[in-house]
């Protein structure tokens, strides 16, 4: 009696294990992301200054939040830096790991000089290219003392410019993990489906277009959700190389939550432009998540 | 839960490790954003005189964007419960912490040492809001000030200029003898800086207080506002092409380099010539800004004191009476370029600049023309403050014209009140 | 990578010198920034404002190195970067250790112990990646002060850990999806456990994955700023922020040179883990997170 019902026991516990190892991952991530995005979205409703408050106002703060120029100059730069950030690094990773999969001899250097750049922080990398870019020390200095006197590059200084500055910096930061991974992606492809198409004739662009590229497709979806999750968080690189300037004009809604929040004691309105962030952030990951979770489950 | 804990168990343990902390030991952890070559050497001046009395002294600098990481750093340290001892904090800001009820009463302190009779009001209306001292001041900071370098003067046969329009004419004269004009660094509080003095040039004393410090929406959107504006257009032509983004010590460089005519900041910029051993009056000169003379726009440097715990009391203390001795307002001011927050302390101990300082402070003070200065967070609550930072800096590089910017300035004000 | 040597396109000599030459424009591009910080380290300052950027050091010093590591002044204290350097390793090898750790066992349950809602779990941590980081700061402060952890190596190793798990269980589900169920299904019926299955069976096999988390996690954990600056103590502060404040100290003169050699060696531990485990990357890669 005594040992038969001690071992259902144990089976219960055997068939709960899996979930009970989980739990606490799970439960620490309910707390502190979901728990504090609640806590963010309640923020967003109070009148909120220096510290949290809990005095609901409504809707007031995102009111206020639409009709500030700042807020829109954030969003156009996210437009403007998003769309540039994302296409060009998907170009180029791709080109880079296409050339690099052509049997190079020196792959084994190569890559890790593609790679390099994701090992270091935006603190740093940032500071780097603000220094490579400035004119008094940098690009064109160097430029006009080897005698080309009337070079200029001083797009970091320019406030129409400053922006696809911030672009290229990020653009050396991350196209060599997305080239990493069409890489990846361009080894997992069956060789004999690329043999069988060359003997059928199919020349060097047809067989990309045609039998490679489609095969890429996870890649590409990693690859995107990875870049736009990247370059709506942005916020290091902007602060070490423009700090929002010249004026506001690289202001992105990153560095805008954070100043609203943290240094305007305005913390209603930062906490109400997190939450736009967020749903943005939401609009690309769940339909990915729920993607991903369909044909995931087992494969 | 039990990995959970685990995790914290083995976490702590290593923490043991990490940070061995002694409590028999007097010590204060000092949260601040002095990191350039003056600011620095004069914190020293402080840190020296408190290990001198056991005191130890625990570094927190935060350094960037004129105490801006800073600020983030305290709101996540005071959330937690885990205070420093104290903070380096101007004008509004105190008065937002005063708010939470997280500070510590220096009242005893302040009692004992006669601080009441000594800190001017303008000044108390931040160290000591409601009754309570909470603050112990170390400074008060002008902003209004011009520092020219004195080789460019003479070499260009340039005198002090008084008035805007001869502050124009000398511009130009340096502008074409191929020197930078106006040394300067594109950040929002630089411009705000420059703006603080314009207005008050532009507008008299009593424009200043109506539109910087009551947030007055007729001023704000007048036609002397516009003007301002305008002047901040002209002085835009007289900065170099790599302005933006120049920390302001940087700037200040330029000109005790003989790179640049002069620069528009506060006295601190002082501290960097003095660091670079140069004097006033035989290699810098100091004025007031053209048309601003008589008035004085204040900031003032001061330590707020958080609630610590009984046990690092003694030292929070210490820490307070050193920064009100009189021997090192002395000390600390003849190095930062400010003049001393009490009234009853030698000034002879300062150089020229540093006198003139003072006695433009007792008198601007006398005739009511002290201000807080809105760039410097003694004018209005971040918020705001940040939010005329906004306009000026759009403004001066460029994003819309004058008339436009004082329709902006009237509607950010009015949206961050 | 011997299966999949053979994807490259017959070319002519023509291509193959063309392929190369655009290869090395970019490893150019690429090495540019390194290039610059490294070479104007080695300059003295009068060099720097001298010569120009690109230009070799007419004389080697390697003086800003060793003020950076150890003399230059942050903040107050002339101490360099160095106090600063075991701060950031305290806190990087548990926190990379436990999130991996966690996240192998949790891909682990969640491919091979499929139990209801787990997908939906995934789901929730997956998205927790993607979260900006700053709207935490203020409730996390909270916690870690209830808790008493405020301030602390300990806090910051928590935090990181929390904010970590999303990505290392990703990596290892994703990995342990295509391992087979078959195996797993033979050991139960030979009777192994829970536990047993995934220390005996899956982790021996997990090398490639586990190389790639610890890349990941170390880089980002080294590189935070954010709750490094947040956290920390004035005793227990990471590098970033120390470098942070290197970068803004200045004596009316920038010490160019003195910072460039800073911002490597801050950089230098994530660096040398690159270079030295670069080529699992892609193979782990390949193995995991690229597949649906």
């Amino acid at each position: 009696m005594i040992s038969s019902s001690s071992s259902r026991l144990l089976d219960k516990i055997r068939a709960w294990l899996p979930a009970l190892v989980l739990s606490p991952s799970f439960a620490a991530i309910l707390l502190f992301v979901y728990g504090f995005i609640i806590f963010t979205g309640y923020l967003s409703l109070t009148d909120s200054r220096l510290l949290p408050s809990f005095d609901f106002v409504g809707l007031i703060n995102y009111q206020k939040l639409l009709g500030l120029r700042h807020w829109n100059t954030a969003l156009k730069n996210l437009a403007i830096f998003g769309g540039l950030y994302i296409s060009i690094c998907v170009i180029l990773g791709l080109l880079l790991a296409i050339l690099l999969d052509q049997k190079i001899r020196v792959e084994g250097i190569l890559r890790p000089i593609y790679l390099y750049p994701m090992a270091l922080s935006f603190i740093v990398t940032g500071t780097a290219w603000k220094w490579f870019l400035d004119p008094g020390f940098g690009l064109e200095h160097t430029m006009q003392t080897w005698g080309f006197l009337d070079f200029q590059f001083r797009w970091i200084k320019d406030r129409n410019m400053a922006i696809y500055t911030i672009v290229i910096a990020a653009v050396w930061q991350s196209s060599g993990f997305v080239m990493a991974m069409f890489l990846a992606g361009l080894r997992g492809i069956d060789t004999e489906i690329m043999k069988a198409a060359q003997i059928d004739g199919a020349g060097n662009f047809q067989l990309y277009r045609r039998i490679v590229l489609p095969q890429l497709r996870p890649a590409f979806l990693s690859a995107f959700v990875v870049l736009t999750h990247l370059a709506i968080k942005t916020y290091d690189l902007v602060v070490a190389m423009t700090n929002g300037g010249p004026g506001r004009a690289t202001e992105v809604p990153a560095t805008f939550m954070y100043s609203y929040t943290f240094t305007r004691s305005q913390m209603g309105i930062g906490s109400g432009s997190a939450v736009i962030m967020l749903a943005m952030i939401a609009s690309i990951m769940v339909p990915y998540l729920y993607a991903e979770l369909r044909q995931g489950g087992k494969t | 839960m039990f990995k959970l804990k685990a995790t914290l168990a083995a976490a702590a343990a290593l923490c043991l490790f990490s940070s061995g902390s002694v409590f028999a030991e007097e010590k204060v952890e000092v949260l601040h954003w002095w990191t350039s070559g003056g600011e620095a050497a004069a914190l020293n001046v402080l840190k020296k005189d408190l290990e001198s009395q056991g005191v130890t002294w625990n570094d927190m600098p935060v350094a960037g964007g004129s105490g801006v990481q800073a600020m983030t750093v305290l709101r996540a340290r005071v959330t937690a419960g885990n205070a420093p001892t104290a903070v380096q904090m101007l004008g509004f800001d105190i008065l937002d912490w005063s708010g939470e009820g997280v500070l510590a009463d220096l009242n005893k302190v302040a009692e004992e040492e006669n601080w009441d009779a000594v800190i001017p009001d303008a000044i108390k209306r931040f160290a000591k809001p409601e009754g309570v001292w909470i603050a112990a001041p170390v400074n008060v900071h002008s902003t209004n000030w011009v520092w020219a370098n004195k080789a460019i003067f003479d070499e260009l046969n340039l005198k002090q200029p008084a008035t805007w329009d001869e502050l124009i004419t000398s511009l130009d004269k340096i502008k074409a003898a191929g020197y930078i004009a106006m040394a300067h660094g594109g950040q929002a509080w630089q411009d705000g800086t420059v703006f603080d003095s314009v207005v008050l040039a532009t507008g008299g004393p009593e424009f200043y207080q109506k539109a910087m410090n009551e947030l007055d929406e007729a001023a704000l959107g007048s036609d002397t506002m516009k003007t301002v504006f305008d002047r901040m257009a002209q002085l835009r032509g007289y900065v170099d092409d790599n302005f933006s983004g120049r920390d302001w010590n940087l700037a200040t460089a330029m000109v005790i380099n003989k790179e640049a005519g002069v620069q528009f900041m506060g006295d601190w910029a002082k501290g960097e010539f003095l660091s670079a051993s140069k004097k006033p009056g035989e290699d810098f000169l100091c004025f007031r800004f053209p048309d601003s003379q008589g008035a004085v726009l204040f900031n003032s440097d001061q330590f707020v004191m958080f609630a610590v715990g009984e046990e690092q009391r003694p030292a929070q203390e210490k820490l307070a009476m050193s920064v009100m001795s009189p021997a090192f307002q002395q000390a600390f001011n003849k190095v930062k370029g400010s003049v001393m927050a009490r009234t009853d302390v030698d000034a002879s101990v300062l150089d020229a600049c540093g006198q003139q300082g003072q006695v433009d402070l007792a008198e601007a003070n006398k005739s009511n023309k002290l201000f807080g200065s809105m760039a410097h967070g003694h004018g209005a609550p971040s918020g705001i403050k940040s939010a005329v930072f906004d306009v000026v800096t759009a403004h001066f590089n460029g994003e819309y014209d004058s008339a436009a910017a004082v329709e902006e300035l009237a509607a950010a004000v009015q949206a961050a009140k | 990578m011997s299966q999949s040597r053979d994807n490259s396109l017959p070319t002519s000599h023509f291509t193959r010198a063309l392929i190369y030459t655009a290869l090395l424009i970019f490893a150019v591009y690429y090495l540019l920034p390194l290039f610059v910080m490294l070479t104007n380290s080695l300059k003295t300052l009068d060099e720097i404002r001298a010569g120009n950027m690109l230009a070799l050091p007419r004389s080697i010093t390697i003086e800003p190195w060793l003020k950076a590591w150890d003399s230059a002044q942050i903040g107050v204290d002339p101490s360099g970067l160095k106090p600063y350097f075991m701060n950031s390793v305290l806190m990087v090898i548990p926190a990379v250790l436990i999130s991996t750790m966690l996240g192998a066992i949790n891909g682990y349950i969640l491919t091979k112990w499929n139990f209801r809602g787990a997908g939906v779990m995934f789901g929730l941590m997956l998205f927790s990646c993607f979260i900006p980081f700053q709207i935490v700061l203020i409730p996390m402060a909270r916690v870690l002060g209830l808790i008493g952890l405020a301030g602390t190596t300990s806090g910051l190793v928590l935090v990181h850990v929390v904010y970590g798990i999303g990505f290392t269980t990703l990596f290892f589900r994703n990995y342990y999806n295509a391992f087979p169920d078959e195996l797993v299904r033979a050991a139960l019926l030979d009777g192994a456990g829970f536990f047993r299955i995934f220390w005996r069976i899956l982790l021996p096999s997990s090398g490639p994955i586990i190389v790639v988390t610890i890349i990941w996690q170390f880089t980002n954990i080294w590189n935070d700023f954010l709750f490094g600056a947040s956290f920390a103590d004035f005793d227990s502060q990471p590098i970033t922020v120390a470098l942070n404040n290197l970068v803004s100290s200045s004596t009316g003169v920038k010490e160019y040179n003195v910072h460039f050699a800073g911002a490597i060696l801050a950089a230098l531990p994530t660096l040398i883990v690159y270079i030295v485990s670069g080529r699992y990357f892609v193979r782990g890669l390949m193995a995991g997170s690229v597949k649906g």
